[in-house]
């Protein structure tokens, strides 16, 4: 029955990871394939961590485990904030089939400073249509 | 006073667990469990009452989020095969409710483990956070969705 669960859960986290990569390779621009790939890895990691949990059957390895899916978790979803706002900022360009941009000319060219309020600068990516 | 009743309760289910003698986590629990009960039972001040209300808001709370971070996966499962054509990405501005750096990091993170949205920024006088979303069919409609979905109830636990 362990073995069963320990089964499911791993091959489960492989097919997340899967997709994810499979997303990464058919996204049309950057921010799509950030998008993609900082989802689907949470839960495969998470899923792959638990089943090892569950083989090894420690208390020692279970508090190791749950530390790490929880760390995990807290930094993914900065680097990919990170990611983001990095891309933006060297205006990699943007897929055409965007339909709404409110960042666009938000962030200032010199002091990086990111405002609310309508606000007009250079640092808007370009629509690009060869893909 | 959450904080101290808090205390409280963690030392009356360490206590608990010292009188049986058995340091596992189940038997933790359970004195955790019946140290919650006796202080729900003695405390009468309504500001400390608070707390009993406030403990299982942030279980069911965490089990939201694991429900949400649980269909996400499963729906870029389904968008990575998507043809792109399907696809309508757009870079949102969402304005915030919450003030203190705590409410919009916290805000931010499950946002961004959720259902096909990612945080770009956060703006430098923290009224507005920059989403993008993978799909957006109304956009007011979306705005609305995360303030109700997120932002409210974490607001009420943490104020």
């Amino acid at each position: 029955m362990k073995d069963i669960l320990i089964m499911i859960l791993a091959s489960f986290g492989a097919i997340f990871i899967l997709s994810s990569s499979i997303g990464l390779l058919r996204k049309p621009d950057v921010y799509l394939r950030i998008s993609v790939t900082a989802k689907a890895s949470t839960l495969g990691i998470g899923l792959m961590l638990t089943s090892a949990a569950l083989y090894f059957n420690d208390y020692s390895v279970t508090t190791r485990i749950v530390a790490i899916i929880l760390f995990v978790f807290l930094t993914i979803s900065i680097g990919g904030h990170l990611l983001a706002r990095a891309a933006y900022f060297t205006k990699t360009p943007i897929w055409k089939g965007t339909k709404v941009d409110d960042l666009a000319g938000q962030y200032d060219e010199v002091t990086h400073e990111l405002y609310s309020e309508k606000h007009n600068s250079s640092i808007k990516p370009e629509k690009d249509t060869s893909i | 006073m959450t904080k101290s009743l808090f205390l409280s309760n963690l030392i009356l289910a360490i206590i608990w667990v010292m009188a049986t003698g058995t340091l596992t986590e189940e038997n933790f629990l359970f004195g955790f469990f019946i140290s919650f009960t006796i202080l729900w039972v003695i405390t009468f001040k309504k500001e400390e009452r608070k707390y009993f209300t406030v403990i299982p808001k942030l279980l069911a709370y965490i089990a939201f989020i694991f429900w949400e971070i649980i269909k996400a996966n499963f729906q870029s499962l389904k968008e990575s095969f998507y043809p792109k054509s399907k696809l309508e990405p757009a870079i949102v501005k969402v304005p915030l409710d919450a003030k203190t750096d705590v409410e919009i990091s916290i805000l931010s993170n499950i946002i961004s483990l959720t259902p096909g949205t990612l945080i770009m920024d956060v703006s430098d006088d923290k009224k507005v956070v920059y989403v993008h979303v993978m799909h957006l069919l109304d956009k007011e409609n979306f705005i609305k969705e995360i303030k109700l979905k997120f932002e409210k109830p974490l607001l009420e636990l943490m104020r």
